[in-house]
């Protein structure tokens, strides 16, 4: 039984920093209706980037974030002014996909140029202790990381509901023309979004590298399971975002805890196919009207 | 008109001879192995295209095909008594149905959402089976699966996998021809352009996308056998591969999207490209920036693709001046566009 | 005179708009209807609702005495009722031809069509050319359909609803955004389709093309119809004028 509770309490920690990963990926389709499959290679970017602030400079890893979080928010903004942008107006979504695919790649080149193959591990004091409460053991990165998370998304929805910019953000993101109507730069809301979007991942990033041994190749399993949980929690909803990771992660842990690491990466898929199965919109998405 | 008419076939007979003859002429085993290569790539562009071009659906997952050909070949492959040889490549349309079969249960999950979140869910379902395929024993989990060479002497190994191949993209070619050319193709291509207002016309939405769908992965998986016995080796990781299901995209893109010949210009040309870049030491590490690059520039400043940029200035020069009728009053009645008839051929249409 | 259609009682809201509000309607078989009322009346609500577009928990809407409440749209248009769009909806990148053979094609099973090539389709392609002449535009044939004019387009579209050769045709704002000419040439073609025994409801706000052609006029107002009759009563009666200027005491009609 321990190794279950074990599994779920892990799921939800590590829940929480996908969830924050995925929510700047549905904030992203929400306000610009672009896929950003690099989501998962900037994780990497980050994590490498974590790593070298770290091997290099001797800079924490949660000290680190102060500076690779605003680069990665920098680097958003310049993918979208140079790629986003230039996207053809039909079927801008489908064509967003093949675009950020496309920097995906590009990215993880140089990064396997720059780092090469072998797989890297970010270290910490945090990494390797754990707290022993109640009976299980919860590694403090874990803890720590999923209190950052915590407290970014509820950054993130304090400025969503309380700051003028992050209006601007809901409104664009419920009706853009109605938005633009009443003033709202919504091109460069979009940017912004972005921005943030991307920004997210340079916290995921260093969790993500402190907990898992990566290299450049990594982020394609990395942008599955984000895509799997946004889709699952409805593209466009954060809270189903939020939702459907911690959910998705807990299952996996548990799997991975109770039966076997090998099949739990499978039972998170397969749940994503169960549940489109049923209902194709994913858990909080609107559903399809016949007119569309 | 009837002068016209035969260009078109004429050069296909010539591209036709061209490739038959070209394990002749260049039979140096480096230059046919690329054109092997080349050739699964173009098959697998092509069908895809059928599918992704007609009816504006875009799949990111028909690697997923193309590892299930291969390994259903190679595990066919691993029972002794069928030994190494011609009769080997019988093996290979069965593995192009279980690929079709595999897609029908793909299609019916895949085909339930919306256009970006098909793109999405491709990919996922093609994780999927990178997992089970890397996880399951009987496909060797991630040591993959060896399968026996046939015995051919060394300088003309590669030729009958090489004509194997070639007979593969011609059905794949015809497949697309035909459908293109069907009303099945022009209820897809309905879709592609307003799906619900196809819909609400009477067309069978749901049924006709699944049956393209499930026709595309079939070349797939034939060609997914073809690279399985001619490697000699299936590996999880190189028969599931991103990368193909991006190469086959932009190859699509590239030459043109939902065009029959698009596709097959895209391979030919970015195939033995992939494999320069792979193979040279030089620029090895670069390739996939290269690749990704090139993919953007295509992406943004040629959405359209070759074939139908360059059909297009054809038209524009046919034509004279620039389009067909000035609005409202001219068209009704006909002081209509003579050359609306020059313009005119079916099948043409991008 | 039969009612051809007949609408009762149907309510539709989106979200906290009511769009549609108990809202009855007639059409006479044989008879060219107008449908008329400032912006936001829910004319076209009303259109997607006879047609399958919308769905609707309350009211019943019949087609020659059978319901065909929430009826999905591909049933609507084979059961004969044929029906345009105000933005036209038509497939811009196949040609004014293929449009029309979309249309057709509705009558086949579906694997038949896997194997039929478009050349196979003889007395179909005649039938689609005899009424892309009928409206005007045959020799846009083999032109693709975006390249289409906007008067262009909505005579291809009224084309390729005919193909199904229906008994009764919703057309939502023909004459809007059209040229002068074009406008004529449209009125004429209603009236000889319905001396041909076509029945025809249209929404409309252009009055003169309104009075023209129609018989009987109903005037929606705020989701529902108020007035019905024939053009001239309409005209007369205080409660239209009432509804798209808004009352002094009601909001502005927008």
């Amino acid at each position: 039984m321990t190794i279950l509770y074990q599994g779920l309490i892990d799921g939800v920690l590590t829940g929480a920093v996908y969830a924050l990963m995925a929510a700047g990926l549905t904030l992203i389709f929400g306000v610009m209706d672009i896929i950003n499959i690099a989501q998962g290679v900037f994780v990497v970017l980050a994590a490498y980037l974590s790593y070298v602030l770290a091997a290099h400079f001797g800079v924490d890893l949660f000290v680190g974030i102060l500076i690779t979080m605003p680069a990665l928010f920098l680097l958003g903004i310049a993918v979208d002014w140079a790629f986003i942008r230039r996207l053809p107006a039909t079927d801008r979504t489908t064509m967003s996909i093949l675009v950020t695919y496309a920097v995906a790649i590009v990215v993880e080149g140089v990064l396997t140029v720059i780092f090469g193959v072998n797989y890297v591990q970010l270290h910490g004091w945090y990494v390797t202790k754990s707290i022993h409460l109640l009976g299980f053991y919860l590694p403090y990165i874990y803890v720590f990381g999923c209190g950052m998370a915590v407290l970014l998304m509820a950054a993130i929805y304090l400025m969503l509901y309380q700051t003028r910019f992050g209006r601007s953000i809901r409104a664009s993101l419920q009706n853009r023309p109605a938005a633009r109507l009443v003033g709202i730069n919504v091109d460069r809301v979009a940017t912004l979004t972005f921005g943030i979007g991307v920004a997210v991942t340079a916290a995921g990033g260093m969790v993500f590298g402190a907990t898992t041994a990566f290299n450049p190749n990594s982020g394609y399993d990395l942008i599955s399971r984000l895509l799997s949980i946004v889709i699952l929690g409805g593209l466009g909803s954060m809270a189903g975002a939020m939702v459907a990771a911690i959910s998705m992660l807990m299952v996996e842990d548990v799997v991975a805890s109770v039966w076997s690491p090998l099949w739990s990466e499978v039972v998170f898929f397969a749940a994503l196919v169960v549940v489109l199965t049923l209902r194709p919109q994913g858990l909080f998405g609107r559903s399809f009207s016949r007119a569309q | 008109m009837s002068r016209r008419g035969l260009i078109k076939p004429g050069l296909i007979a010539l591209a036709l001879l061209a490739f038959v003859l070209f394990p002749f002429v260049f039979s140096n085993p480096t230059y046919t192995t690329i054109a092997v290569f080349t050739l699964i790539y173009m098959t697998s562009t092509t069908a895809w295209n059928g599918f992704a071009g007609y009816s504006g659906y875009i799949p990111l997952g028909h690697a997923a095909f193309f590892g299930t050909g291969a390994y259903t070949f190679a595990v066919i492959a691993q029972h002794d008594h069928l030994g190494a040889g011609y009769g080997m490549f019988g093996l290979i349309p069965l593995s192009g149905l279980v690929a079709g079969l595999v897609a029908i249960p793909v299609g019916l999950v895949a085909l339930r959402t919306r256009r970006h979140t098909f793109v999405v869910i491709t990919i996922a379902i093609f994780f999927l089976f990178q997992l089970v395929a890397t996880n399951l024993g009987i496909t060797g989990g991630s040591s993959g699966l060896q399968v026996a060479s046939p015995t051919w002497p060394g300088a003309t190994y590669n030729d009958p996998f090489y004509f194997v191949a070639l007979g593969l993209l011609i059905l794949a070619v015809a497949a697309s021809w035909t459908i293109r050319r069907s009303r099945f193709g022009l209820q897809l291509l309905a879709i592609r352009d307003d799906e619900a207002r196809a819909r609400g016309l009477g067309v069978r939405v749901g049924r006709v996308k699944l049956t393209a769908f499930v026709i595309s992965a079939i070349p797939i998986g034939m060609a997914g056998a073809v690279y399985a016995y001619f490697v000699g080796q299936v590996f999880p990781q190189f028969v599931f591969d991103p990368l193909f299901d991006l190469s086959i995209a932009l190859m699509a893109f590239f030459g043109g999207l939902g065009t029959v010949w698009g596709p097959l210009l895209g391979g030919i040309l970015l195939e033995p490209l992939q494999q320069y870049l792979t193979f040279s030491y030089s620029v090895g590490d670069l390739y996939l920036i290269i690749y990704g690059v090139i993919f953007l520039v295509v992406i943004l400043l040629l959405p359209l693709g070759i074939v139908p940029s360059v059909s297009n200035l054809l038209t524009r020069r046919r034509s004279g001046r620039g389009r067909a009728s000035p609005p409202g009053m001219a068209a009704i009645g006909g002081d209509g566009d003579a050359r609306a008839g020059l313009v005119a051929q079916s099948g043409t249409t991008p | 005179m039969t009612a051809l259609i007949e609408v009762e009682g149907v309510s539709k809201a989106f979200g906290g708009l009511q769009a549609l509000n108990l809202c009855s309607l007639t059409v006479e078989t044989g008879t060219v209807a107008g449908l008329i009322g400032p912006n936001g009346s829910g004319k076209t609500t009303l259109f997607n609702v006879m047609t399958g577009y919308e769905r609707v928990r309350q009211g019943t809407v019949r087609f020659k005495g059978d319901s065909i409440t929430n009826a999905t749209p591909d049933r609507v248009f084979k059961l004969g009722i044929g029906r345009t769009f105000q933005l036209t909806r038509i497939f811009p990148r196949l040609t004014a031809m293929e449009n029309m053979l979309i249309a057709t094609q509705h009558r086949e099973g579906w694997l038949g069509s896997v194997f039929r090539t478009a050349a196979s389709l003889g007395p179909e392609r005649d039938r689609a050319m005899e009424l892309l002449q009928f409206v005007g535009i045959a020799a846009l044939a083999n032109q693709p359909a975006g390249i289409l004019s906007y008067g262009q387009r909505k005579l291809l579209e009224l084309a390729y609803v005919l193909v199904a050769d229906p008994d009764v045709l919703l057309l939502d704002e023909p004459a809007g955004g059209v040229n002068p000419s074009l406008i004529n040439h449209l009125a004429e073609k209603i009236r000889e389709l319905n001396a041909q025994g076509k029945t025809f409801l249209v929404v409309e706000h252009n009055m003169e093309f309104v009075m023209g052609i129609c018989d009987s006029l109903t005037v929606m107002n705020q989701g529902a119809a108020i007035v019905t009759g024939t053009p001239a009563e309409v005209q007369a009666n205080p409660q239209v004028l009432d509804a798209y200027l808004g009352g002094a005491d009601e909001e502005e009609g927008d």
